[in-house]
């Protein structure tokens, strides 16, 4: 099973996953699942008249808007990185944080390396699936190095040009 | 200048602290190189062809003396007694040992500098006119919008994983001295119908294999909404830029491939939605800023008797003072270029003994700046003109008062294969046998303002594209062969060069720029820049020229 970091109440955490990623050619198992955007579309429905919670894993291709309508319904959203350099999912996290005001999980999955660790959690992701073998310590260390930050993110820290008017 | 507060104090510290952590951990092996790259690059860490490297960030070039006597010591204590000025304005050390990595980052940080995105696919280090704050033909001093740039976006956690790199240029003035139209974004201050202040905003321009001048994507943006209006960019490109082919990853390639407009209609669907004051600066922070870029001019006399009289007494002070002395805004003050292409020298390189020699003069002539030209020469801002003598003679006496700004032997070279990795052919040695052959002052004058940019492979750090006289260096069958072209600009006029013909041994490289050099003298008419004759002229004589001996 794959590790699964979370951030919660500001700490980095280890988490049990009660998720199961769910492949487009694969069988749905019982539980809680995630599956892609177009299996979602097929089969959300039912599922969730099942009453099982589902997520839905969205990959860099696809947008963020897609998801809009279902989201009142979506446990999680799990954005797939292809590879760590894929860096559309940074601007997908923050438009569901910011713009669409998704209030749920936001995992990161796939290629997740701890260098990530504080711009996914600025972007406002936060549950981790690491592919490094990396720690919720060295997660939790990796966000706090920066004593300050310069922009306003998806997160609540506050930006140097606030902290400079106090 | 923009001076550090605790805040960005504590930044840079942390970023050097965190540098040293992950320097450690590969060091002891805990982590492979792959794994350890992407980390080494995001703080300027390239492996080159002989060694490490290290690309020191000089954001829109501004240094004083305090910031370049450390980089003099850091090149004599951990490298060659050398750095290497590039056209992003930045300083790169060629022959640096990883284990010393962390520790020059710490000296850095004390004077208020670092590496930090000189190399990855983020933001890269912001550019502007170097002439900031001291012509008198800026709207405003774009300095203030480009610290604001250099903040927003450092570690800026959207955007540090891009399709590619990212360079910004920022220019106030008529004259185009930050290249702006060759940039990812350029952004040329204008001012609106009722007098206020502004951008122009240029997305999409770039050299390289495929070279595009920046269309203009609006005509007007207010100075207020600079960062929204970034967001809105970097954010388009961050979500429909190319990921899957380097070649094709660049900014310009997707404003070519949507069209200028279109990629502009969805900049602005996406700025509309953007709820602009919680991205943009308040006007406190902005006034906090522009509070570090005032310096205190003295009064003085327009007229300086002290420099007049050196002009008329001295032939070579004179000539210096026609080539590299320019007009400044306030009077009785001038800006001065201080030239780092001596015939036979490597453009921009500088040994730690000059960077000390400079570092001096600014602080005791120039209001304690200095400034990185991207043409690889360094300005002293604000120099009174009753100083000038006394700052020529010393800048002679380091070798750093050749009289030739703009002119042929002023080139810019990248550091080619001597260097590079990248690189397919030398660019070092062409643009030394060019500016030998030019080595005569008055010679060089006589030709008049010429700009020769040698870059040694497709990637074009030296701008040949944008060169009067561009110069490629390119591989064929393990022989390094020179494709010239002609009549490129990088300035308000820009425009690419255009291919002379087939390319040239490096053995004729020079030869051809002196016929070409030598058909223009011919067929000049009063006044004209190579440029300009070049311009009417078409590329025919040229061409007749340099490939004569081939009919």
């Amino acid at each position: 099973m794959p590790t699964l970091i979370k951030s919660q109440g500001g700490r980095m955490v280890l988490a049990n996953d009660p998720f199961t990623h769910v492949d487009d050619d694969q069988e749905i198992p019982q539980g809680d699942v995630i599956l892609s955007l177009t299996r979602f579309q097929a089969e959300g429905d039912r599922l969730l008249s099942e009453g099982r919670s589902v997520g839905v894993r969205l990959t860099t291709e696809e947008e963020v808007e897609a998801l809009a309508y279902d989201l009142p319904r979506i446990a999680l959203v799990a954005l797939q990185f292809p590879k760590f350099r894929d860096g559309r999912h940074y601007t997908n996290a923050r438009i569901l944080r910011e713009r669409l005001a998704f209030g749920r999980e936001v995992r990161a999955s796939g290629d997740v390396l701890l260098e990530q660790a504080g711009f996914m959690l600025r972007c406002g992701i936060d549950a981790y699936e690491p592919a490094d073998g990396s720690t919720a310590d060295a997660w939790e260390r990796a966000t706090q190095r920066f004593r300050h930050v310069y922009q306003r993110a998806a997160d609540d820290r506050v930006p140097a040009f606030v902290e400079r008017e106090k | 200048m923009y001076r550090y507060d605790v805040i960005d104090r504590e930044f840079v510290a942390d970023r050097a602290a965190e540098f040293r952590h992950q320097v450690n951990r590969r060091l002891a092996g805990e982590i492979t190189e792959d794994q350890f790259k992407p980390i080494r690059l995001l703080n300027g860490l390239y492996l080159q062809l002989h060694a490490y490297m290290l690309r020191i960030a000089i954001p829109y070039g501004t240094l004083n003396g305090k910031k370049l006597r450390k980089l003099a010591w850091i090149a004599s204590t951990y490298d060659k007694g050398y750095g290497h000025f590039t056209t992003r304005t930045n300083l790169q050390l060629h022959w640096i040992k990883l284990k010393d990595a962390p520790e020059i980052l710490e000296h850095l940080a004390e004077v208020e500098m670092h590496s930090m995105q000189t190399s990855g696919n983020t933001i890269r280090n912001v550019t502007a006119d170097p002439y900031a704050g001291a012509t008198a033909d800026e709207l405003d001093d774009p300095r203030v919008w480009s610290e604001a740039i250099r903040q927003w976006s450092t570690l800026h956690p959207e955007f540090s994983f891009l399709p590619r790199k990212f360079k910004i240029a920022v220019t106030a003035a008529a004259k185009d001295r930050a290249a702006t139209k060759i940039y990812d974004i350029g952004l040329a201050m204008r001012r609106g119908r009722g007098g206020e202040l502004g951008f122009e905003v240029m997305v999409g321009g770039g050299l390289g294999r495929t070279p595009y001048l920046g269309p203009t994507i609006r005509e007007f943006l207010p100075t207020r909404h600079l960062l929204s209006y970034l967001q809105a960019i970097l954010r388009v490109y961050n979500r429909y830029g190319r990921r899957d082919n380097i070649w094709k990853a660049r900014i310009k390639i997707l404003v070519a491939s949507l069209g200028a407009e279109e990629f502009a209609r969805q900049v602005e669907a996406e700025w509309e939605k953007t709820r602009k004051e919680v991205v943009d600066l308040p006007d406190t922070e902005l006034a906090r800023i522009r509070g570090w870029f005032t310096p205190g001019f003295a009064k003085l006399n327009p007229r300086s008797e002290a420099f007049e009289a050196a002009k008329a007494g001295d032939p070579r002070f004179a000539r210096w003072a026609r080539h590299n002395v320019h007009p400044h805004k306030q009077p009785g003050y001038a800006i001065v270029d201080v030239s780092l292409k001596t015939p036979g020298e490597t453009p921009g390189d500088m040994t730690s003994a000059q960077m000390e020699l400079v570092a001096d003069l600014a602080e005791r002539y120039s209001l304690d700046e200095v400034r990185v030209h991207y043409t690889q020469n360094l300005i002293l801002p604000h120099v009174r003109q009753d100083d000038l003598p006394a700052v020529y003679e010393a800048l002679k006496g380091a070798g750093l008062a050749t009289p030739n700004i703009d002119l042929i032997t002023d080139i810019i070279a990248c550091p080619g294969l001597d260097y590079c990795a990248l690189a397919n052919a030398r660019a070092i040695p062409i643009a030394q046998q060019i500016a030998t052959r030019f080595a005569d002052e008055e010679k060089a004058e006589l030709v008049g303002e010429l700009k020769i940019k040698i870059s040694g492979c497709i990637n074009a750090c030296g701008h040949h594209h944008v060169g009067h006289i561009g110069i490629l260096g390119v591989d064929k069958k393990g022989e390094e062969f020179y494709q010239v072209t002609l009549g490129g600009s990088g300035e308000e006029d820009a425009a690419l060069g255009q291919i002379l013909g087939p390319a040239l041994p490096a053995d004729k490289v020079a030869p051809a720029v002196e016929q070409m050099v030598e058909v223009y003298m011919r067929e000049r008419k009063d006044g004209e820049r190579f440029l300009d004759t070049f311009r009417r002229t078409g590329v025919a004589p040229f061409k007749e020229a340099v490939y004569a001996d081939a009919h």
